[in-house]
């Protein structure tokens, strides 16, 4: 049998000539997705807002959404922000919630499952979610917390298993990640929830498969071919690792567009998100990751044990210790 | 790579076998599975998102149990400033003040402020590990005394009446006739309820919501009340309004402060139908509560007292002889329903502190379903995809590498089960995504493989290479996972719990039968057919 190979023996791809491209398009990337979220902002969830969402199904044909909004509108609790997402039969409605009493954000939660049932008397509502504001404000926190924690410890370990600059190309390539997935959902205004976040963590663990599998060979190449010099090197280290790199891109994009397309529409949002990191996180690892360790001058030296190098011998004495491998 | 040690295929074959057999429980169908004998009954539960049910978030009115906490200390002070032995042992006291957190009053008698600390401070108690008491006693301008309720004392009035709370709502859950209730504490103030396959969840909110807390209470003959309010309200009265659609227009009563008898001596409340046959609730009260309920209405017939219901009058009939034997009903404006859970609220008893839904998430079972299926038909394509994707780029050890998965699939269920974990709808997705993921372990060696024949390396050296090599980058690529999976797990609510928990295992898993079954199977290979080449 014949196997096939998505990568051709002996590619040899001079990745590391488009680094200053690359760059540049990741820092232009980057920018384009900060500015967008500052000025369309995000369509944050109840779970951040506070206030409450109802998910409702339309048995028969589903009515304009305008149509929805005016009607949704009647019932008295202000503008109503209505989303569809992956079904073209269900939509999500979210209020916020009165400020103030308890008793009348309770009220409210009842009146809307009711003005809907009333305005559209075939639709089901499927689920209903209220969150209010103390509690969605520490959801946000939280949420935040954990997610800096998440870029910032995976950063330390691999700096712990590594070295410094293998750390912060990986802290570099973390934060490109999750700030083009911001993007994505600023761009998309898909809504931004609990999920979300669940999905940028996984994002930011999952890709950093790719990272490790590339640095870990070029610390192997590094110690194997003393004398070659960096950028052959770390070219060397990508292809060598390519096919791995594309495999495994595949099988994961495969299995996630199937859930994509054929899951539940609730998750809609979660899948194209992480859909998304694996995207990004293939095309990072091959040229956002590595060209990081170009700069931060990573050398044979990086692995090579300070206190040792005066004992072991005289070769690696010689070398100066100013990293200009180069 | 060719010594393959015995021990460690056996245990190796175990360990599948066992995930295969704690596995299959849960793809049994239910009646089947009550028939399994109580060691076998493991299998992964459904979360809310999947089941249908509702998740409801509790927080407690603090505010309002340091009122109560206040006023329960006023009257603690009064009592016991009034003497044991008779009128000559009273200490006279006057100028009440409550504030904040702090109550004061005047001692008349200079000569009595020790006394009156002395009798004071047998009533506070210690409170916490730091050795404070809950409440701290000090005497200002040598004739007041000011009590402040202490943080200690705070936290522990708020932990204890937490968790009499979080008893009654199981009750009260309970007796709604749910299946499989969660009823949890989070954090110092809040009780998590969760209830799976229920439908309407506004019964059980208005029910959790409710104090519940009942009081018998006589009516003061003195005071008077007009159409917008109190006109008249004596000393040791007060002003109870009534509940909205009671009192025919009356807006309330002036009512005596003492309680008569109060929710706390029932024992038993049901629903049922007053002489008119309207809903009304029964209640019966214990012995106790039966003799001062006997007593009460006997020195005072012909006078008025109230059911006062959460600070709200319901009625207020008039005795017309003594009430013996403990029985009592309470008419309102009842329907059925809100009787029935009048009753259950009272048999369950008065909640200590007022609880807030602040947060909810309910799912019909229909939707729950619709995802269930959904989620199984994606999990089996993208399986299924990613196997053939597999074998046509691996062949042979693209196959060990399937088998590995499908074990991998089995393992994880089997933990799940085993511990009894919860499925949700984020947690299908990290199923798939498992998926996609665990063969990248295979990947990695099998590359690698690749790589080391390329360089002109024999089989056997290319393959104890492949995995020896692949093994140091799987490790860490894993470690990461799992620091982005704990996080989830740290600051996820229900749905993304489960999802961090599949996750989780899942990496553990994968690399048991990624790494581990892989290399099993292609040592047993290589021994027994000696290949000289291979196709990978």
């Amino acid at each position: 049998m014949r196997l096939l190979k998505l990568v051709p023996d002996d590619t040899n791809i001079d990745f590391l000539r488009w680094r200053k491209l690359a760059s540049f398009m990741s820092f232009f990337l980057v920018a384009v997705s900060i500015a967008l979220v500052a000025v369309k902002g995000l369509n944050l969830g109840v779970d951040f807002v506070g206030g409450q969402s109802v998910r409702v199904e339309f048995t028969q044909a589903m009515p304009p959404i305008d149509e929805i909004r005016e009607k949704v509108g009647e019932i008295g609790l202000g503008e109503a922000t209505i989303q569809q997402f992956g079904s073209d039969k269900a939509v999500s409605i979210r209020t916020a919630l009165p400020e103030g009493d308890k008793a009348v954000a309770e009220r409210a939660g009842q009146q809307l499952v009711s003005g809907i049932q009333k305005a559209f008397p075939t639709a089901k509502t499927g689920s209903v979610e209220t969150v209010s504001g103390k509690v969605s404000g520490e959801l946000l926190r939280t949420g935040a917390i954990s997610l800096a924690l998440a870029i910032l410890g995976i950063s330390i370990y691999i700096w712990i298993r590594f070295e410094w600059q293998f750390g912060v190309g990986a802290l570099g390539r973390l934060f490109h990640e999750v700030a083009l997935t911001f993007g994505l959902f600023a761009v998309t205004q898909m809504q931004f929830d609990l999920n979300s976040v669940a999905a940028l963590l996984t994002i930011v663990g999952y890709s950093l498969n790719d990272t490790i599998v590339v640095y870990d060979r070029i610390r192997e190449n590094l110690k194997k071919y003393r004398k070659m010099e960096i950028i052959p090197l770390l070219n060397l280290s990508i292809n060598e690792t390519l096919s791995r790199t594309v495999m495994t891109t595949v099988a994961m994009l495969l299995a996630l567009g199937v859930l994509l397309i054929f899951g539940p529409d609730v998750i809609f949002g979660f899948t194209a998100a992480m859909l998304f990191g694996v995207f990004i996180g293939g095309y990072s690892s091959v040229l956002m990751s590595t060209p990081v360790l170009v700069w931060l001058k990573v050398g044979p030296d990086s692995f090579v044990p300070r206190t040792s190098a005066g004992i072991m011998g005289g070769e690696r004495v010689e070398r100066k210790d100013d990293g200009a491998v180069v | 790579m060719l010594d393959f040690p015995r021990w460690k295929t056996i245990s190796i074959c175990i360990s599948l076998l066992l995930g295969i057999l704690f596995a299959i429980p849960t793809f049994l169908p239910q009646k089947t599975f009550d028939q399994l004998p109580g060691f076998a009954q493991m299998k992964v539960n459904l979360g809310l998102d999947l089941a249908g049910g509702s998740h409801l978030l509790l927080e407690a009115d603090i505010a309002d149990l340091n009122k109560t906490q206040l006023s329960n200390m006023e009257k603690t002070v009064r009592v016991s400033m009034r003497g044991e032995t008779g009128p000559d042992d009273d200490i006279a006291i006057g100028d009440f003040k409550a504030s904040g957190s702090t109550i004061s009053f005047l001692v008349r008698d200079q000569n009595q402020l020790d006394d009156a600390r002395d009798r004071l401070f047998r009533e506070t108690a210690g409170a916490g590990l730091t050795g404070q008491r809950d409440w701290q006693i000090e005497i200002v301008d040598t004739t007041r005394i000011v009590m402040t309720l202490t943080a200690s004392g705070r936290d522990q009035a708020v932990d204890r009446a937490m968790e009499t709370a979080r008893e009654i709502i199981d009750k009260r859950v309970n007796e709604l006739g749910t299946r499989e209730p969660t009823i949890i504490r989070e954090g110092s103030d809040r009780i998590v309820v969760q209830v799976p396959g229920l439908q309407d969840p506004k019964a059980l909110k208005d029910l959790l919501g409710r104090t519940a807390r009942l009081e018998f209470r006589m009516v003061d003959p003195n005071g008077t009340v007009g159409a917008g309010g109190p006109v008249n309200v004596p000393i040791g009265s007060e002003f109870v309004p009534y509940a909205p659609n009671e009192g025919n227009g009356a807006p309330g009563e002036i009512l005596s402060r003492q309680v008569m008898i109060s929710g706390d001596q029932l024992i038993d409340a049901r629903q049922d139908f007053n002489q008119q046959q309207l809903p009304a609730v029964s209640i019966r009260f214990d012995s106790a509560g039966s003799n001062t309920f006997a007593r009460v209405t006997g020195a005072n017939v012909n006078k008025r007292f109230a059911m006062v219901l959460d600070g709200q009058v319901l009625s207020a009939p008039t005795i017309n002889e003594a009430i013996l034997g403990g029985q009592a009903q309470i008419s309102g404006s009842f329907t059925v329903q809100t009787a029935n859970e009048l009753a259950i609220a009272l048999r369950s008893g008065s909640l200590p502190v007022k609880l807030d839904v602040v947060e909810e998430r309910t799912v019909t079972p229909e939707l729950g379903k619709d995802s269930i299926e959904k989620g199984a038909v994606a999990g089996i394509i993208a399986t299924v995809s990613v196997l053939v994707l597999m074998l046509v780029v691996y062949g042979r050890f693209g196959v060990y590498a399937n088998i590995a998965l499908a074990f991998n699939v089995f393992l994880i269920i089997a933990i799940m089960a085993f511990f009894n974990a919860t499925l949700t709808l984020p947690g299908i997705a990290g199923f798939v995504l498992t998926i996609g993921a665990a063969v990248d372990a295979n990947v990695l060696i099998n590359e690698r493989i690749r790589e080391e024949l390329k360089r002109g390396r024999r089989v056997f050296q290319a393959v104890e290479l492949g995995y020896s090599e692949a093994s140091r980058a799987i490790f860490d690529a894993n470690v990461t996972n799992v620091i982005a999976a704990a996080l989830m797990f740290w600051f996820g609510t229900g749905p993304i719990k489960g999802f961090a928990v599949v996750l989780t295992i899942g990496i553990v898993t994968s690399v048991f039968t990624a790494v581990t079954v892989t290399r099993m199977f292609v040592a047993h290979w290589l021994r027994t057919a000696r290949p000289t080449t291979i196709n990978i």
